[in-house]
């Protein structure tokens, strides 16, 4: 696996063109998935910032706990800590490397999972400027890829979305690769390919040496002027998570 | 009295000098002139901007509201695409799979963020514990005639679809584009949005020719702006040839007409500089100024080419006399008029709409020039240019005599004339109360512009264009969820649906039903809503997770969860009736409901419906005071305090009389016409001037009682009258062909004002002289000693 990157890095700073720009692209990609690989799981807590044009500004916050898988995308589940009317309601999302991803929801009010049977993933999140899948596991599936450029340690890769029901044409993501390939910045193209949002990753830390964690996302949506700031605290990546803790009984548990 | 025949005899002076010193240098005067109107022209900019908002100042409170309500949610201005099948129904394969093929292409619209139509609802459905958030029509191709049909039934019944995207027999649907347009430049509409939704209608058009298309909206609301302002600047050029035409009938000489057309030219290139220099937009009301200027600018040379051209055929001066004796003789004249033409349009600036302060300013200032160069570049071309004195004529004989003709009628009966004047203008005074104002912006338009048919065919067989959003706060945040709010916010949307005048109610109390029923396994007797802030907070929280792209909550939720936007569509009603529903919803929200809930309601509809009445209000000091400016003017350049008292009366009332005309012809007034009194005014009182003047110097120069001065004013000026009043008919009349109402209303009644205001000047500003002057007839011909009037 290192080996791969070491290959990839040499063939990239070297500046040899036997690949493709979609070939380097997928290289890219799957070296960045490489190298996030055996975290295993993990939780954190999230602070989410809505602000509007004005500076008004709403706040929810969240606990996100994720499982890593080979063989199919990841799971995930999040818990909503507030607005006091919405605490305890909690998502569990099966990501899928191919199709769409399957998702619950768990509301404490009636006590009922509901199975969200929507292919819609593009929406916005709860209010904010993140889309669903601009947070769901990054699978190297979901994209077609095109290399663009490289600045000093930093690539730039262009990524087609497969799903046509996507919010977006395509995305320009800004890999670190001296930083085990963490994305510093996303730019965001909507269907009409005119620049939507740019997200920008910072205060990152690193984890069990080896996981680049960003402490602050902050989008900005450039056609509406509004912007969320999430903020991530306690990362924990020793909690031994498994398949159990991932099911319909334990978002039943986790929220009531 | 010798303090003021001082001042006479000054003016008197400088005016011989003036005309002395531009003869002299008529070619440094040519050219410096030349330099003065290019080099203005050099800095002209024609920047045209359709945006509704430049109607509305910055302090304008409906815009303050309607904006801090855009801020809120989102900025929503829309296209609507209207699709009528030919065969009837929306609901077959080929046409539902045209619509969403559509429907795709419109999210390439340039700055779109939403487009909502009836493949794209997100309709809501349960099955047991899942629920199903999806396109009520998506890859329309595969589907089967039974599915089919089941999506008809599904958007008949869908209160969002209902009289706002789909009618109610399935046959006329609309997709609405949502444009969020930055506003950095001009072009974004007229250059990117508007070319981008007709070439993608007119290829949708060709690849599916049975379908019907009409386009509305606030995007084709501002290009049909854009679009008229050109027309109108268009108007200019018929204007021109009008000018030609007249110059050349009332001189028959060829270079008077060139002189002219140079003056009428640079007066307008110096106000194109103005425009540029000022950084000024045009928009529909102020595209009209050139034709504006032309029509005024031409009666000064008009005026002073006539008088030279009468003293060369007549009195057999040479040219260079016979053009020192017309600056002479008309140089204070020309002043007093341009001075009150000038102050006539700066009263627009006590409005309260921009596009007419912008009019007033760019015509004040071409007038100011078209002074400047009729007093300097005309005499210095016509000193240049080669014009030969010809035979007398006597063709004018028979013209005088029609006027001595009609003087000597009026002077008979003055006493029967002023009595069935007033009673005629009484009457008509009258009239003028029972117009009512409306701003109905859709009718701003005539049938000639496509965005009027388009509008009025949505409105007959889909749904209104006009509405009224109010934002309905809950005092807290997240508050919407409480289901006081919620129940608080339905009774408003049942109350609203209640009234005539409402076609559609767009309220989120109608997603709290929804999500509601579809939370409880689509069971109808849910279709209420929820009686738990928990369940509902949740429930929401649900149904955002599950809807797409650009078919969010956020343009009817706020960010805080705190309030909500309810959108009322109503039928095409007046301004008069728009502002009492919207008053009338603001009343039922504190009747009934908490202090938190009450909110007023906001629109670009209720904007306009506003602007006549705050035009009105704000221009009513404008108008005093252009009266009273204007009446302080008449009193010094006649030098007589009762005179110019009495001018008010030949000043005001045509503007009555042309009120009243209007009632029995439209009964409605715009925004447009609420200019025309202090506008008007500037023009009309030329005709009491010249005749008063004249009348005066008969009195105090030549001895003349009463009746003889009134006949030999008519003598006198009769012809000129006629003349400069022709040529403001014809002005105005080109301008009353616009498409665009605020500018064609606006001239037409001007055309009556300027036609009243010469019958009045005709016959009961004479009749009012002689009555007047009976009882001060002997002190008056003590008086005797000749004054020199400024205008001989």
């Amino acid at each position: 696996m290192k080996k791969t990157i070491f290959v990839i890095t040499a063939l990239i700073t070297l500046g040899i063109q036997a690949q493709t720009p979609e070939e380097l692209g997928l290289e890219i990609a799957k070296a960045a998935e490489q190298a996030d690989l055996g975290f295993n799981s993990s939780t954190v807590n999230l602070k989410m910032t809505l602000k509007n044009k004005n500076g008004q500004t709403s706040e929810r916050s969240l606990t996100t706990k994720t499982l890593e898988l080979h063989e199919d995308g990841d799971k995930s589940l999040i818990v909503f800590n507030s607005p006091k009317d919405v605490k305890g309601t909690s998502t569990l999302t099966f990501t899928h490397k191919v199709g769409s991803d399957d998702q619950w929801l768990f509301l404490p009010s009636i006590k009922r999972v509901k199975r969200i049977s929507s292919n819609n993933k593009s929406g916005p999140f709860v209010g904010s400027e993140f889309a669903y899948e601009d947070l769901s596991s990054q699978e190297v599936e979901k994209y077609k890829y095109k290399f663009i450029e490289e600045k000093g340690s930093l690539v730039v890769v262009e990524q087609d979305p497969v799903d046509p029901k996507s919010g977006y044409t395509r995305r320009l993501v800004t890999y670190n690769k001296d930083k085990g390939y963490r994305f510093e910045k996303v730019e965001f193209y909507d269907r009409k390919n005119a620049l939507l949002k740019t997200l920008v990753y910072s205060n990152y830390k690193i984890y069990k040496n080896k996981f680049w964690r960003a402490g602050t996302f902050v989008m900005k949506n450039h056609q509406s002027n509004k912007e969320t700031i999430l903020e991530f605290s306690d990362y924990d990546f020793n909690v031994n998570l498994s398949d159990e803790d991932f099911t319909q009984v334990a978002l039943k548990r986790i929220g009531g | 009295m010798n303090a003021i025949k001082k001042a006479g005899n000054a003016a008197n002076v400088f005016t011989r000098s003036w005309a002395n010193f531009v003869i002299k240098f008529k070619w440094p005067v040519l050219l410096v002139t030349l330099i003065l109107a290019i080099g203005l022209g050099s800095q002209g900019g024609m920047e045209f901007d359709g945006d509704y908002h430049v109607f509305f100042s910055k302090s304008n409170p409906e815009l303050e509201a309607f904006d801090a309500l855009q801020e809120k949610y989102t900025k929503d201005d829309n296209v609507i695409i209207v699709l009528s099948p030919l065969n009837g129904n929306i609901f077959t394969k080929e046409n539902l799979t045209a619509i969403e093929e559509l429907t795709a292409e419109s999210w390439n619209t340039p700055y779109s963020s939403r487009v909502d139509a009836v493949t794209n609802f997100q309709h809501t459905s349960a099955v047991g514990d899942d629920l199903y958030v999806d396109d009520l029509s998506y890859e329309t191709s595969l589907k089967t005639d039974a599915e089919i049909l089941e999506i008809k039934e599904k958007a008949l019944k869908e209160p969002l679809l209902v009289n706002r995207i789909l009618n109610k027999e399935g046959s006329v649907t609309a997709i609405n584009i949502t444009v969020r347009l930055p506003g950095e430049n001009l072009n974004e509409i007229p250059g990117e949005v508007t070319p981008f939704v007709r070439n993608m209608i007119s290829d949708f058009k060709e690849k599916h020719p049975n379908f019907e298309v009409h386009t509305s909206g606030l995007i084709p609301m501002n290009t049909a702006f854009f679009e008229s302002s050109m027309n109108d600047m268009g108007l200019t050029m018929i204007m021109l040839i009008i000018v030609i035409i007249t110059t050349f009938i009332l001189t028959r000489n060829i270079w008077s007409t060139l002189a002219t057309l140079i003056i009428v030219i640079f007066s307008i290139m110096s106000a194109i500089g103005f425009v540029g220099l000022m950084g000024i937009k045009l928009t529909p009301p102020s595209s009209v100024f050139p034709t504006m200027i032309l029509t005024l600018a031409v009666a000064d040379s008009i005026h002073i080419l006539v008088t030279m051209l009468q003293k060369m055929r007549k009195d057999g001066l040479n040219k260079i006399d016979a053009l020192k004796e017309a600056i002479r003789l008309n140089f204070m004249p020309v002043f007093i008029t341009s001075l009150t033409t000038v102050i006539g349009f700066l009263t627009m600036n006590f409005g309260d709409v921009p596009p007419f302060w912008d009019l007033g300013n760019i015509t004040a200032f071409g007038m100011a020039m078209a002074f400047l160069y009729s007093t300097t570049t005309l005499p210095a071309l016509m000193a240049v240019l080669p014009v030969k004195s010809k035979a007398r004529k006597e063709a004018t004989k028979a013209g005088k005599n029609w006027y001595v003709g009609l003087g000597n009628y009026v002077v008979e009966q003055p006493v029967r004339l002023t009595i069935i004047s007033f009673l005629v203008i009484g009457g008509l005074t009258y009239l003028a109360t029972k117009n009512t104002f409306n701003d109905e912006f859709v009718n701003y338009f005539d049938e000639t512009v496509p965005f009027r048919t388009d509008t009025d065919y949505i409105r007959d067989n889909l749904t209104g264009i006009y509405n009224i959003e109010y934002s309905i706060g809950s005092g807290e945040s997240g508050g919407i969820n409480n289901p006081e709010y919620l129940k608080n916010l339905n009774a408003f949307e049942d109350w609203l649906n209640e009234q005539p005048e409402v076609i559609h109610v767009n309220a989120f109390s109608e997603v709290a039903r929804r999500v509601n029923r579809s939370m409880h396994g689509d069971n109808e007797s849910f279709y209420r809503v929820p009686d738990n802030r928990d369940e509902a907070a949740q429930y929401l929280l649900l149904y955002e997770l599950s809807l797409p792209f650009g078919l969010d909550l956020n343009n009817q939720i706020n960010v805080d969860k705190s309030e909500t936007r309810v959108t009322v569509t109503v039928d095409n009603i007046t301004s008069a009736d728009m502002i009492a529903f919207s008053n009338k919803g603001e009343t039922w929200l504190r009747n009934n409901t908490p202090e938190a809930m009450h909110a007023i309601g906001v629109s670009p509809t209720l904007m306009f419906s506003k602007l006549g009445f705050r035009q009105a209000d704000s221009m009513f000091k404008g108008n005093i005071v252009a009266l009273i400016l204007i009446s302080i003017v008449l009193m010094l350049a006649l030098r007589n305090f009762k005179l110019g008292l009495l001018s008010i009366i030949p000043n005001v009332t045509p503007v009555l009389v042309g009120f009243g005309i209007w009632a029995l012809y439209k009964a409605q007034i715009n925004t447009g016409m609420v200019i025309v009194f202090g506008m008007t005014l500037g023009i009309i009182v030329d005709d009491t001037v010249h005749f008063m003047s004249k009348f005066l110097r008969a009195r105090r120069e030549l001895g003349y009682d009463a009746k003889q001065a009134v006949v030999y004013a008519f003598e006198t000026v009769g012809k000129a009258l006629v003349t400069t009043t022709i040529v403001l008919l014809a002005g105005f009349s080109v301008l009353s062909t616009s498409s665009f109402a605020l500018n064609s209303y606006m001239a037409r009644i001007t055309v009556i004002i300027i036609l009243a205001a010469l019958i009045i000047d005709f016959i009961l500003l004479p009749s009012l002289l002689i009555l007047t002057s009976k009882k001060e007839a002997v002190a008056v011909e003590k008086v005797k000693e000749a004054q020199i009037a400024f205008d001989k």
